[in-house]
């Protein structure tokens, strides 16, 4: 259909397009399709192809072998050697082991930074003590200090004295609770945690440790799984530190690093290199599946308090 | 002792309890907090001062172990001031942050105002959609989009030659390698750009669109006249975080290009400052160098976004005409309404 006839078709309906205000009145034009209303649909899909195309292309190199994506025209449908593929890229670096030490490092700092995150979180929102104000701006002045890369060299120094170079914990320790952990669980806790449920552990003899069990734990469930989400995943795809601090000890690397590795060693094979990326990105795509709205509501809500 | 008593508040008298109680209270949240100072003492305090000291130095990674290295006072900023390599990544971080957050925030906004409709369908599956490419790994993205843009069996290649085009050779060529790497950039976070900003036009209250609608203006005017000045906050954030990041490109050059990448290219074409910084720091292990090149690194970053505030407070000042256009707006409806009523 031609947006002139489209134009027909609506002015024949009723409704000038454009005019949204009138279009409920008239049910039969909800059924007729047309570009002139729609036209938003074909933008918002090519940005929807455009977001998961990489992915897809991904597959489809990873699923071939070097020869039908290097024909002209290249295949651009998925092939039967993705298992192939797959497997010379785990024999190519040590994948499975790579990705233990990342579930390692991204499992530990996410249980560890919600933890701590939610005492101090507690403390500053709803506990009265001396500097609470001036000590939660600082936790928000540290956010904004790109502390990699600042600190990138003397932390590299700091771990080599106390002998951490090579060894998970060099990554992990430095992550263990961050200020945007804070600064998220306070608001959590500010706006999710009543008062009076507060009061009424108080009145049944909780201390401040048991009404953080009882009572703020269990109310901040979600925002502190939103919460967990973003640190796992920045934790798994975290590059630069591992890479300085690991980089060394092949045992101890993580699956960025691997990738890595695989990429400028097999950079002519690319459907080894391709299949590699992809199986590291499952893992991803799982917690990305479950959690998605969550996360989304996460980004949306994080920008209006931001 | 104190312990027993909490455990057990039906036995102890009220006053030792409330005791107690206070004194619990008031220590406990420097307790809660603590974890944090004290991490963010050592690996922050520690190791921000702690690169200013070595920038000070000849420093290097063997003079560590022997107590430090020679004192040389600002040479290394001196010598920073005058190495071409530096500025060129400078420059080239430049290009990179202006090719990726002018078309990202552009295509962002347009994307969160075709978003925010009630009435559209699947809003789920187009959201999720766009902040996909976010939660992916930047080595994975460099790794795809390398391969899209190879020289010759590249998708991108093998399209422009397909529709008549000349190929290009995005490594090599500076222009092109930056637009490479902006597209990585924009891939990767338009989408997130874009729910910021739904969010932000979801709280624009309707009235004004609607009045506005009444006045005669059409959607794209509505959209550009009303929605994206009332977002300027929303759109002043984002773009501060897009410079932090884009100085902080490592990844995507280191990656870009098998063999030579590490160098940012054979002629430096897209290498960036903090991939000049780690090949001055973990590759030639000059310690002190690389930690000028750090604080050069977050000065540059801080001026960027000082930069940005300054242009949006220069269109907010201009513009105070626009904010008063839209109250004028406001209160044509409003009269216009009572009419009616």
């Amino acid at each position: 259909m031609t947006n002139v006839d489209a134009v027909k078709a609506q002015s024949a309906a009723g409704p000038t397009p454009g005019n949204e205000r009138q279009a409920p009145t008239f049910k039969p034009n909800k059924r007729r399709f047309s570009w002139a209303n729609n036209w938003h649909y074909l933008v918002l899909t090519v940005a929807l192809f455009i977001s998961v195309f990489p992915f897809y292309w991904m597959f489809v190199v990873g699923s071939n072998t070097n020869a039908d994506v290097a024909q002209v025209p290249p295949r651009i449908t998925p092939g039967p050697n993705f298992i192939e593929n797959a497997t010379n890229a785990m024999n190519a670096v040590p994948f499975l082991r790579s990705l233990l030490n990342t579930f390692i490092v991204a499992g530990t700092v996410t249980v560890s930074a919600v933890f701590f995150g939610t005492l101090a979180g507690f403390a500053f929102a709803k506990m009265q003590f001396r500097g609470n104000k001036a000590l939660m701006a600082f936790v928000i002045a540290t956010m904004m200090i790109p502390l990699q890369q600042l600190g990138l060299i003397p932390l590299y120094m700091l771990m080599d004295r106390f002998g951490w170079v090579g060894q998970l914990r060099a990554v992990i320790v430095p992550a263990l609770v961050t200020g945007f952990a804070v600064f998220w669980m306070r608001q959590v806790i500010a706006t999710s945690v009543h008062d009076e449920l507060l009061e009424a552990g108080r009145v049944d003899g909780c201390a401040t440790f048991g009404l953080f069990r009882h009572v703020v734990i269990p109310s901040v469930r979600s925002g502190a799984a939103v919460l967990g989400m973003f640190t796992f995943l920045f934790m798994w795809n975290d590059f630069l530190w591992p890479l300085v601090v690991l980089g060394g000890n092949q045992d101890a690397h993580t699956i960025q690093i691997a990738l890595r590795n695989m990429s400028q060693t097999y950079y002519a094979d690319y459907a080894l290199v391709l299949a590699g990326t992809f199986m590291s990105l499952i893992p991803l795509i799982i917690v990305f599946v479950i959690f998605a709205r969550q996360m989304i509501a996460g980004v949306m809500e994080g920008a209006v308090k931001g | 002792m104190a312990a027993v008593q909490s455990d057990d508040p039906g036995l102890t008298p009220r006053s030792t309890m409330s005791w107690w109680f206070r004194r619990e209270a008031r220590i406990a949240p420097y307790l809660y907090i603590s974890p944090f100072f004290l991490l963010f003492l050592v690996f922050g305090v520690f190791t921000v001062a702690f690169t200013a000291w070595v920038s000070l130095h000849d420093w290097h990674i063997f003079d560590t172990a022997a107590g430090g290295g020679t004192f040389v006072g600002l040479d290394n900023y001196a010598r920073l001031l005058n190495d071409a390599r530096f500025w060129r990544s400078a420059t080239n971080t430049f290009s990179i942050l202006l090719m990726s957050t002018i078309p990202q925030m552009l295509l962002a906004l347009v994307l969160a105002e075709l978003l925010n409709d009630r009435r559209l369908r699947g809003p789920h599956i187009f959201r999720s959609g766009l902040l996909i490419p976010n939660i992916t790994s930047v080595v994975a993205i460099t790794i795809v989009f390398q391969s899209l843009f190879g020289r010759h069996y590249g998708l991108i290649n093998v399209a422009l030659d397909f529709i008549g085009l000349d190929m290009v050779n995005w490594t090599s060529s500076r222009i092109g390698s930056h637009f490479a790497i902006a597209t990585m950039v924009n891939w990767q976070w338009t989408g997130y750009n874009t729910l910021i900003f739904l969010a932000a036009m979801q709280s624009i209250p309707s009235d004004l669109i609607e009045a506005a609608r009444v006045d005669g203006a059409g959607r794209i005017k509505r959209w550009w006249k009303i929605t994206v000045p009332l977002l300027r906050p929303t759109i002043l954030f984002a773009t501060v975080l897009s410079v932090i990041g884009n100085f902080q490109l490592f990844a995507q050059p280191l990656l870009f290009a098998p063999g030579v990448g590490s160098m940012g290219g054979n002629d430096q074409q897209f290498l960036t400052i903090l991939l000049y910084l780690y090949n001055m720091a973990f590759r030639q292990f000059q310690f002190g160098y690389a930690s000028a090149i750090a604080w050069m690194l977050v000065l540059l970053t801080a001026v960027a976004a000082l930069m940005v505030y300054a242009g949006v407070g220069y269109l907010n000042r201009r513009e105070n005409r626009s904010a008063l256009e839209v109250e004028r707006m406001r209160e044509r409806a409003n009269a216009r309404q009572e009419a009616g009523a």
